[in-house]
């Protein structure tokens, strides 16, 4: 695939994080904050509501989303930092491979318990 | 190495992520902007397996969540979500100035000059702001209203 369009998707990546990342800190990390303003539920990590969320579709399908295009953001990142020093042409390519690769399985393990979840 | 790899061959290395030398503020901005990111991924990779141990049914889940209770892991989560603030709202500007808004209309290089750094300074400055409004929130959620 070209470069930019390689870097597009990237582009596009961050701004679905900013949205579905803003709202997993929102909910998780700024609970307190929402509650004291009267806009949130306690108890976010409790065994039972972890498990009532993984039962939900919506949450499945946010969830498989934010792990695709997080780590496709954070893994082209990291390679676009690793080229910045200019590297030989193999070590760019073995480091491709080793990300792509590495993404893919995180991608899976994390869509296999989120899917084995939500139909358990 | 190519011709053009040559020609385009980053003489400072690591050392040109941490020395900014005249680029300025934005120069140090980015090279927040990747030690957040970097942080945020090794943070991220781990919660990919944490959130796995759901598969071992609530015991593990609540065995895992116990793990990390302590002062030392709070303070590191408090670390990652103020990384993630900074790290947004910084990204969100960079797309903004990559897709050429917040720069003003183009104009005639005339005395006195204004750059398209300067001009997107105040736009850098209000974003900053957000992030640090986003992080004091965060702080009293972590460690004053819980």
């Amino acid at each position: 695939m070209r470069e930019s369009t390689l870097w597009m998707l990237n582009l596009v990546a961050g701004a679905a994080i900013l949205v579905l990342l803003g709202l997993h800190m929102a909910i998780m990390h700024l609970d307190a904050v929402l509650g004291f303003l009267g806009l949130a539920g306690s108890g976010t990590v409790d065994a039972e509501a972890v498990f009532s969320r993984s039962k939900q579709t919506f949450f499945m399908i946010t969830y498989i989303i934010l792990l695709g295009t997080a780590l496709y953001h954070g893994l082209y990142g990291l390679r676009n930092i690793l080229f910045e020093l200019t590297l030989s042409n193999g070590a760019e390519k073995a480091i491709s491979l080793l990300l792509t690769v590495s993404g893919l399985g995180l991608f899976a393990y994390g869509s296999y318990v989120a899917v084995a979840l939500f139909l358990s | 190495m190519s011709a053009e790899k040559r020609i385009q061959r980053n003489k400072l290395g690591v050392k040109g992520w941490f020395v900014a030398g005249r680029y300025g503020l934005e120069r140090y901005a980015y090279t927040l902007h990747r030690i957040s990111g970097v942080a945020i991924l090794l943070y991220f990779i781990l919660h990919i397996f944490v959130t796995g141990s759901r598969l071992g049914g609530e015991h593990s889940w609540e065995a895992a969540m116990a793990r990390f209770e302590s002062p030392l892991f709070k303070f590191g989560e408090f670390l990652v979500y103020l990384a993630f603030a900074y790290h947004a709202l910084n990204g969100l500007r960079l797309v903004f100035v990559e897709l050429g808004m917040m720069m003003g209309k183009p104009m005639q290089p005339i005395f006195p000059y204004v750059n398209s750094v300067r001009r997107q300074r105040p736009f850098f400055i209000a974003v900053m702001v957000i992030a640090a409004v986003l992080i004091v929130l965060g702080g009293a959620d972590f460690y004053l209203l819980k």
